[in-house]
């Protein structure tokens, strides 16, 4: 018997003691009827093969590890940046489960979001009842402000008509008619949850500035100097918001930003559960018309947003999720013309200091190779500033990456001497992902935590920037904008750059001579 | 609450903040959750509420869908099987590797449980149907994966809403392909919870695998001992540390339902002389089949803290000749020394600890005794999504005057704790923040927080160790701040 209570082990020690090895040994061989190990080591090592790469970017119908999820995760994603909001999804009720679960593992935060709970009789009759009774309960219960409805898949099938079930829902008193119920569909079958970010926050903005679904008059844009700024679904929120409005407000500029979640998902543990924290007011929402620009920090989280603001007369401006030098620089000097204000001192002498740190420790990145993979807005940002570092950015995937945004990344490399012979891979998965890391290795992979798989299968180190996190904790609040935040992104990728030397320099009497105390 | 308040008090203290919960709603929905709350009262055959019914719109649930019942519980876990979750790509993903199924395979090439293979429905398929793109992934599945032992279909909602036959494509492919491919219709717009995912998934075991056996030898030699471990998913290795005791008493475990399970071990099932079930809410369907069918009788058993293993195991060894009961004796006399060490420090530390637990399956009332062993003692417990016969069962384990609430949701959850003051909670990820931001201790209690075993011995001693760090870590002093 291995456990004790004087040192109680846990699952990773318990299961490797002789007892239970001899157990499972056991198992395997009387009840599992195993592949035999021959075959097992031949089919695992064809799997590593050109031949299997090429059958597996050759599958048409199969998805295996994708790196997007759906629509409503978005829609909730960009309800919860608006004061007092609450996120109301229309349909099944075990996805409002899934996006609860989803964010509070990675952010560690509770996500406050509620479901309409549609069955068979709504699947049949539709879901009118049920938005009539839930708006009801959820105004009762959760006293919001504002509450936003978006759609699942189901009452997508089914064809709710979400605009016309929210009159009707007011009409029978379910809350007062003034009150703010914006919405979007956002069917999961369409784009990914980049794109129910998209038009949830249009749905958002549609409302305010368009007449609150026929029942005020639509907005007049009287144009004043401010600025607007638009994160994107984005899993650094918490650490980027908050830097950008730091870095705003050093210069002085006046602006909204436009779904601020910085606060929701980082609430004190201080005695009292705040359900709503933080977020874009009401009136900033319905003000921000006025503004004399919108900076999107994500253009494929905001592609219809953007038109729409655009329409409206605003000059509107898009970067793909900006790190490090170049990226910030192009942020803030189109923040300073749009907004008249210079960039002071004070911001210049924080870039100074991330090019002085890209400068020590250059050395050490200078030509490694690297595989990205995440949203699309991210991988861009992320390559962006590789070939800054002088990395080689040889794979970048994106699973809800489009034409566009394939053409974006290929410019990208097409500009750099360090993007020669780098690929880019629009609607692949991590399947595709794992024949190409063993097909053509890289030093090290960038992505979220489900990339611990590839970095099992393949021993190529990986770098955690991405979404989902759920394995490290409280990244989210570090910004990976900004001066600020491009130095935390470089100093992410050199542990694990010196990280490794460490470990592959560590075998004593044979390799122990590069285990250097200086690097 | 301090200890020297009477049930009366107790009791009296319950119906005002049940009432006060109740005045928050709109009279259609104060009528129908009032009858999901309560208080349990000496002597009665059940909780006094109901369950098991529709959740209310808006209200935030805590329950999922069938599909989480049935991808997610029951055939998640069978390691050698692919599954697919068949319709949009959010389904697949929010489940991925996120229950802690442990298994041991060569994973992506014998072993399939943490990858996630989806259609990953387009608005094409919706309007087209899937059948085409699901026989295409079948093929593809069986070019790449070729070692695997079958394939499932796990349904999300478009499925049974644009009318396709997956039915019919798994028979055809299932023949084409010589492999066991099953099709199952759980989309998550079905029943009022995970639970009816659970019951279509057990169907569909029953139509696609267990009744295909009759008939067929057994690929070994058969023992008097055979027993099958049901309704344990190997959350942290649960069904490892349960093994164990199993073997370590001289019985042969021919198979794991479905934690750490294979198609082969499902396949043998008829041929145990004993399935013994831990989680009844997600297999008690089976188990009844396989008793009516193949005459395998089945018994219930707990396996959370010494006092119901050793109840379990004399019940378990009542079915079996004089070699299993003398070997029962001797598992229990063996872990006696463990077990004392575990409660002597342990239990000084968690006297008199007040417990609230809000659970799915058979743990609201299964970690009872677990708490109690400890000198613990629950005060509220609920099931996500119980029926009444496991609030019946629940009368064996809780005290006069706990607090009963079925399907909580959120509000009232938060309301509860508050007003009970209790000196832990335990729930799931969902409400894990919430409460610890509110200053209570907290324990996730579906997937042991990371950590586990709890079943067994070898689990009694983490739980206690994780009951321990979570009540008395250094952090609850320092909620308020001192000025």
């Amino acid at each position: 018997m291995s456990q004790n209570a004087e040192k109680v082990i846990d699952h990773f020690e318990l299961f490797r003691g002789k007892e239970y090895t001899e157990m499972l040994a056991n198992k395997k061989c009387l009840f599992e009827d195993p592949v035999a190990t021959e075959e097992l080591e031949r089919v695992a090592e064809w799997t590593k093969s050109a031949e299997y790469r090429e059958k597996n970017f050759a599958r048409e119908a199969l998805t295996v590890n994708p790196a997007k999820a759906c629509q409503p995760l978005g829609a909730v994603f960009a309800a919860l940046g608006f004061e007092r909001t609450l996120p109301f999804v229309h349909g099944s009720q075990g996805c409002v489960a899934y996006y609860r679960s989803h964010f509070s593992r990675h952010f560690k935060e509770p996500t406050s979001a509620v479901s309409s709970s549609m069955t068979e009789d709504a699947a049949v009759f539709g879901g009118l009842n049920n938005m009539i009774d839930g708006l009801a309960n959820s105004y009762s219960m959760y006293k919001p402000k504002m509450i936003s409805v978006s759609t699942t898949c189901m009452a997508e099938v089914i064809g709710d008509d979400l605009n016309a079930f929210i009159k009707n829902a007011k009409e029978n008193g379910s809350v007062p008619a003034e009150m703010d119920v914006p919405f979007a569909h956002t069917p999961a079958f369409v784009g990914s949850h980049v794109t129910g970010y998209d038009n949830t926050l249009k749905g958002i903005l549609e409302h305010f500035w368009d007449g609150k679904a026929g029942t005020a008059p639509k907005l007049e844009r009287l144009p004043n100097g401010k600025l607007n700024f638009i994160g994107g679904f984005d899993g650094y929120t918490v650490g980027n918001i908050r830097e950008i409005k730091r870095l705003l407000d050093l210069m002085g500029v006046e602006y909204t930003i436009l779904g601020d979640n910085s606060d929701v998902w980082d609430t004190p543990g201080d005695g009292e559960f705040r359900m709503y924290d933080g977020g874009t007011t009401l009136e900033d929402t319905a003000e921000a018309i006025h503004a004399g620009a919108t900076i999107s920090m994500q253009e494929f989280c905001t592609d219809k947003t953007l038109d729409f603001i655009g329409s409206k007369g605003q000059e509107v401006i898009a970067f793909n999720h900006p790190v490090g030098v170049e990226g910030t620089d192009r942020f803030l000097m189109e923040v300073s013309r749009l907004s008249g204000k210079a960039i002071p001192p004070a911001v210049t002498k924080e870039r100074g200091r991330l090019v002085d740190a890209i400068a020590d420790s250059s050395a050490h990145i200078h030509g490694k190779k690297f595989a990205i993979y995440g949203d699309p807005d991210l991988t861009l940002g992320l390559a962006g500033f590789l070939l800054e570092l002088g990395a080689e950015p040889v794979h970048i995937l994106s699973t809800n990456g489009g034409a566009v945004w394939k053409e974006k990344a290929e410019a990208l490399l097409a500009g750099s001497p360090f993007g020669k012979g780098c690929h880019v891979y629009a609607g692949k998965d991590l399947w595709h992902m794992r024949s190409l890391l063993f097909t053509e290795p890289v030093d090290f992979l960038i992505g979220n935590t489900y990339g611990k798989f590839l970095e099992r299968d393949t021993s190529t180190p990986l770098i955690r920037i991405g979404f989902p996190i759920f394995d490290r904790h409280h990244h989210h609040r570090y910004p990976v904008w900004g001066y600020q935040g491009g130095m935390n992104v470089l100093v992410k990728i050199l542990d694990k750059i010196f990280d490794q030397m460490d470990q592959s320099t560590n075998d004593v009497a044979k390799t122990d001579y590069s285990f250097d105390i200086i690097r | 609450m301090s200890t020297n308040v009477s049930v009366e008090e107790v009791k009296e203290r319950n119906n005002q903040v049940i009432g006060e919960v109740l005045e928050v709603y709109p009279e259609k929905t104060a009528k129908k959750r009032a009858k999901h709350l309560g208080t349990f009262e000496n002597g009665k055959t059940d909780c006094g509420v109901k369950s098991n019914l529709k959740s209310i719109p808006g209200v935030m649930t805590i329950r999922g869908c069938a599909y989480a019942g049935s991808k997610g519980v029951v055939w998640g876990p069978i390691k050698d099987m692919v599954h697919i979750s068949h319709g949009p790509v959010g389904c697949g993903q929010y489940s991925w590797a996120a229950r802690r199924n442990y298994y041991i395979g060569t994973t992506g090439v014998d072993s399939f449980v943490t990858l996630q293979f989806t259609s990953d429905f387009q608005e094409k398929d919706i309007v087209f149907g899937g059948d085409k793109k699901l026989a295409q992934i079948i093929d593809e599945i069986e070019t790449l994966f070729p070692l695997n032992k079958g394939i499932t279909i796990q349904s999300e909602c478009p499925v049974g809403l644009i009318g396709d036959d997956i039915e019919g494509v798994a028979k055809a492919k299932a023949k084409e392909h010589n492999k066991t491919i099953v099709p199952v219709r759980c989309e998550g717009f079905r029943g009022v919870s995970q639970s009816l995912g659970h019951h279509i998934a057990n169907d569909a075991l029953r139509d696609w695998v267990i009744d295909k056996q009759t008939g067929k030898p057994a690929r070994f030699e058969s023992t008097p001992y055979d027993v099958a471990i049901i309704g344990d998913y190997n959350i942290g290795g649960d069904a490892w540390s349960s093994r164990i005791l199993l073997e370590e008493m001289g019985l042969r475990v021919i198979a794991q339902w479905s934690g750490d399970g294979t198609l082969a071990e499902l396949e043998a099932t008829p041929k145990a002389k004993l399935n013994i079930l831990h989680c009844y809410r997600s297999m008690n369907y089976i188990s009844r089949h396989m008793e009516e069918k193949f005459g395998v009788p089945w018994v219930e058993y707990n396996f959370f803290g010494p006092t119901k293993i050793i109840e379990s195991l004399r019940e378990i060894a009542a079915h079996f000749d004089d070699t299993i009961k003398e070997g029962a004796e001797r598992v229990i006399a063996k872990y006696q020394a463990l077990t004392d060490a575990v409660i002597a420090k342990y239990r000084p530390r968690l006297e008199g600890k007040k417990v609230m637990l809000f659970v799915g399956g058979l743990r609201p009332r299964h970690v009872i005794g677990a708490y109690e062993d400890l000198g613990m003692e629950v005060v509220g417990t609920g099931y996500e999504f119980g029926h009444n016969d496991d609030y019946q069962r629940t009368t064996h384990y809780i005290k006069d005057g706990t607090l009963i609430y079925d399907d909580v949701t959120a509000f009232e959850f938060e309301r509860f704790v508050e007003k009970v003051q209790p000196d832990l909670v335990g729930s799931g990820i969902k409400e894990k923040y919430i409460f610890q931001k509110m200053g209570f201790p907290f324990r996730q209690m579906h997937s042991w927080d990371y950590s586990g075993p709890y079943h067994g011995y070898d689990g009694f001693a983490i739980f206690a160790r994780d009951m321990d760090m979570a009540i008395n870590a250094p952090v609850w002093s320092l909620t308020k701040a001192p000025w």
